[in-house]
């Protein structure tokens, strides 16, 4: 599904280098986290994978079933299936959230060559699926995040991610700013949406995350590079004895 | 008293797409109506003189007491200097090398009824969407719950073709006919009301416009009458080297209602075109007009080279107790817009709203805002102005609120936000605040902010391509104003804002 081969990224206006050449493979069906201390470049990973300006890609690439996704536009990234859950969910005064589902699910569709969503049709799921994740309907009318509490808008990034139906998701610190039921809330929707045709990346700090969301593979992201890749039990290492020693044998 | 005037200037900001500005300024190929009708026309004589002015008061025929004032408005206007006070630049205007009143030759013997009128101009509207037959609603409407009736008045240069649903209109007691023929028709409600709102005397492009208006509309919806149906004109300047100059008369009288839309375009041209109109409204006791417009005047091209001077005066008079007046206007038109719809609140417990997009893209200047003027007691205000910059577009908010003595509890809202879209346009914000009394409030909100990239990004991310990302943000900051608009006017309006800033970001 998502390779990613010896990526070498800088960010553009300081000439800083951030990724140095990073490699990562995950195959439909899996679940991959990633964990690293601050600053290993976890949150500059999802952004140029999602096509945010501001990095250079010196070298290496990051493919999407056999797609350069370096080489498209974030638009188009996301209409071939890669969706990332921001960290920060961007607010958009006077925009319905209603509205921006529907033109972005209408976007996706029609780029892809497929008849747009009906507004009845699009209703009902957005309802169902809204449902789901405790948004209600007046949530729904409210402007793209504006207002939102920090859990809404992790709920609202699930259920952007529900109504897409992306291949590939990328979860940025989700799990941030969350209570205990709020993330049980997101965990629960995130495992909804696994299925064998699907793969997630998911980027947290915690552990905590991963008992809601059980990953298949732990890789820990420390300058740039993933410097050691192991089952769920890694995780679980970093909760105990944090990364230092991990950091110590990599070197 | 107190006095306050303020600016507030922001012209840069940071971290703007260098593509995307590029996509603005490649973007001047997408004025949708600068085409051209090819038509015989007759012309008076370039240049402006008494003679030319006794010509168009011919044309008219008039009688002797508007010739008389469009005369004393012309001598006026000689002893009077340009205004040059609006944020606004542009080479002078050399007012002997245009013509002021040119007409399709076809329109030579007035047609008596629409389906007379040449097919070529005839075509003209239906090209721009506007429905000159009447069981049509304005184009582009799809899914409208129930089909409404829209009159249209057309006006084409300096004359106006025609008017639909007059016989409908009339059962009602409703007036709505050009302005030319009114003069004619309806001689003592002209005489009593034209010049009462704008006086001839008013300012120097009001007072051209009384030398030399050719047409317009005119509109009177008689005592406790709410007009059945929306009236609009639609505007279009097609020859070249020709100012339009319409002059709009709307009176409600007492108790009556009604909604009034404007829509104007013009082809796309090298040269400069002057455009100095003036819409006077008279509300009485306890009546209400709505009026709304779309200026979509060819804006020129991304030097700056042609596009229309429109300088507009536009006042409401709400003459009679408890009446209401709403403008609301969107701007994305012209080269140079200058141009305050204001509302005089004469009345006791009368009210006044203004409602207002304007986009300035490219090389565009806008100067624009409103007056409100309190005069009776309990008089209410608020003013809603949305300016959009983008490209080397400067864009000024000017607005005056004056509470008068005798305004005992009166109040107005003021919210004036700006939008800049790259990093050399300006937003200016100018508010004249006087308040000459105790008992009255004024509250005044402005923002400035910016289409950001985070915004561009996460709606791309989403799978928008850029030009849905910028229309979806920025219809979200016109939002307020644009629901304010007649349903038809809109949709227009919201393609209309998608279109002049197509391609441009944040």
């Amino acid at each position: 599904m998502l390779e990613i081969n010896n990526l070498h990224v800088k960010l553009e206006a300081e000439d800083k280098p951030i990724l140095k050449g990073l490699s990562l493979t995950v195959g439909a069906g899996s679940v991959h986290a990633i964990m690293g201390p601050n600053g290993s470049g976890k949150s500059t990973l999802s952004y140029v994978l999602a096509g945010r300006d501001g990095y250079a890609v010196t070298d290496g690439s990051a493919m999407l079933d056999g797609a350069d996704l370096l080489e498209m536009e974030p638009e188009d990234r996301a209409s071939a299936g890669l969706f990332l859950a921001f960290q920060y969910p961007v607010e958009i005064p006077g925009v319905g959230n209603m509205t921006f589902l529907r033109t972005a699910v209408n976007a996706q569709r029609k780029a892809r060559g497929q008849d747009e969503m009906s507004a009845g049709e699009f209703l009902k799921v957005v309802r169902e699926k809204a449902r789901a994740l405790k948004i209600d309907a007046e949530m729904l009318k409210r402007p793209v995040n504006v207002g939102f509490s920090g859990g809404e808008k992790k709920r609202n990034e699930i259920l952007q991610m529900a109504m897409l139906e992306p291949k590939m998701c990328i979860l940025d610190e989700t799990d941030s700013g969350l209570d205990v039921d709020a993330m049980k809330l997101v965990s629960d929707g995130v495992n909804a949406l696994r299925d064998a045709g699907r793969a997630f990346l998911v980027i947290t700090h915690y552990q905590r995350l991963l008992d809601h969301i059980r990953p298949d593979v732990v890789h820990i992201m420390a300058d740039g590079r993933i410097v050691k890749t192991g089952g769920p039990d890694l995780a679980l290492e970093v909760e105990r004895n944090g990364y230092a020693d991990i950091l110590a044998e990599a070197v | 008293m107190t006095a306050l005037e303020t600016e507030l200037r922001a012209d840069v900001r940071d971290g703007v797409d260098r593509e995307t500005i590029d996509t603005v300024q490649a973007m001047s190929g997408s004025y949708k109506h600068g085409w051209e009708t090819e038509i015989e026309m007759d012309y008076a004589p370039k240049g402006l003189s008494e003679d030319i002015v006794r010509l168009i008061s011919g044309k008219n025929n008039e009688p002797e007491w508007l010739l008389d004032w469009r005369l004393a408005a012309y001598r006026r206007w000689l002893k009077m200097t340009e205004p040059r006070w609006a944020m606004v630049h542009y080479p002078d205007i050399d007012y002997q090398d245009q013509y002021y009143y040119a007409k399709p030759r076809s329109m030579a013997v007035k047609p008596k009824s629409l389906d007379e009128v040449d097919p070529k101009l005839l075509a003209t509207y239906e090209k721009l969407g506007i429905p000159l037959k009447e069981q049509m609603l304005l184009a582009g409407v799809e899914g409208a719950a129930e089909p409404r009736k829209v009159a249209v008045d057309a006006v084409f240069d300096s004359v106006s073709l025609g008017t639909t649903f007059k016989a409908e209109l009339a059962k009602a007691g409703v007036i709505f006919c050009s302005i030319s023929e009114a003069v004619r028709e309806h001689p003592d409600l002209v005489q009593k009301y034209l010049g009462s709102v704008v006086p001839p005397t008013d300012n120097f492009f009001a007072t051209l416009n009384s030398a030399v208006f050719s047409d317009g509309s005119f509109v009177y919806i008689p005592p406790g009458v709410r007009c059945p149906m929306e009236l609009s004109t639609y505007f279009r300047i097609n020859a070249e080297n020709t100012g339009q100059f319409e002059r709009t008369l709307i009176v409600a009288d007492r108790a009556s209602y009604v909604s009034y839309l404007e829509g104007c375009t013009a082809p796309k041209r090298d040269t400069h075109q002057l455009h100095a109109a003036v819409v006077e409204i008279v509300i009485l006791d306890d009546a209400e007009v709505k009026y709304s417009t779309v200026q979509n005047w060819y804006p020129g091209d991304e030097e700056g080279r042609g596009g229309i001077y429109n300088f507009v005066t536009k006042r409401a008079d709400c003459r009679g107790d408890r009446a209401k007046v709403m403008w609301t206007q969107v701007e994305t038109g012209s080269a140079i817009t200058w141009k305050y719809p204001s509302c005089i609140l004469r009345g006791d417990d009368s009210q006044g709203e203004f409602y207002s997009i304007a986009i300035a893209n490219n090389a565009q200047q806008a100067d624009t805002g409103t007056k409100m003027v309190h005069l009776g007691k309990r008089t209410k205000s608020r003013i809603v102005s949305k300016g959009i910059s983008a490209g080397r577009a400067q864009n000024t908010y000017r607005g005056l609120v004056s509470m008068h003595p005798k305004a005992t509890d009166s109040r107005n809202y003021t919210q004036c936000d700006s939008l800049l879209i790259g990093d050399r346009c300006g937003a200016h914000t100018v508010p004249y605040i006087e308040v000459r009394n105790a008992s009255s409030r004024v509250e005044h909100e402005a923002t400035t902010s910016k289409v950001d990239d985070d915004q561009l990004f996460y709606c791309r991310s989403r799978g928008m391509d850029e030009e849905a990302a910028v229309a979806l943000v920025v219809n979200g900051f016109v939002k307020d104003v644009l629901q304010t608009l007649p349903m038809e006017f809109a949709m227009e309006a919201q393609s209309l804002v998608a279109i002049s800033l197509e391609g441009s970001v944040g």
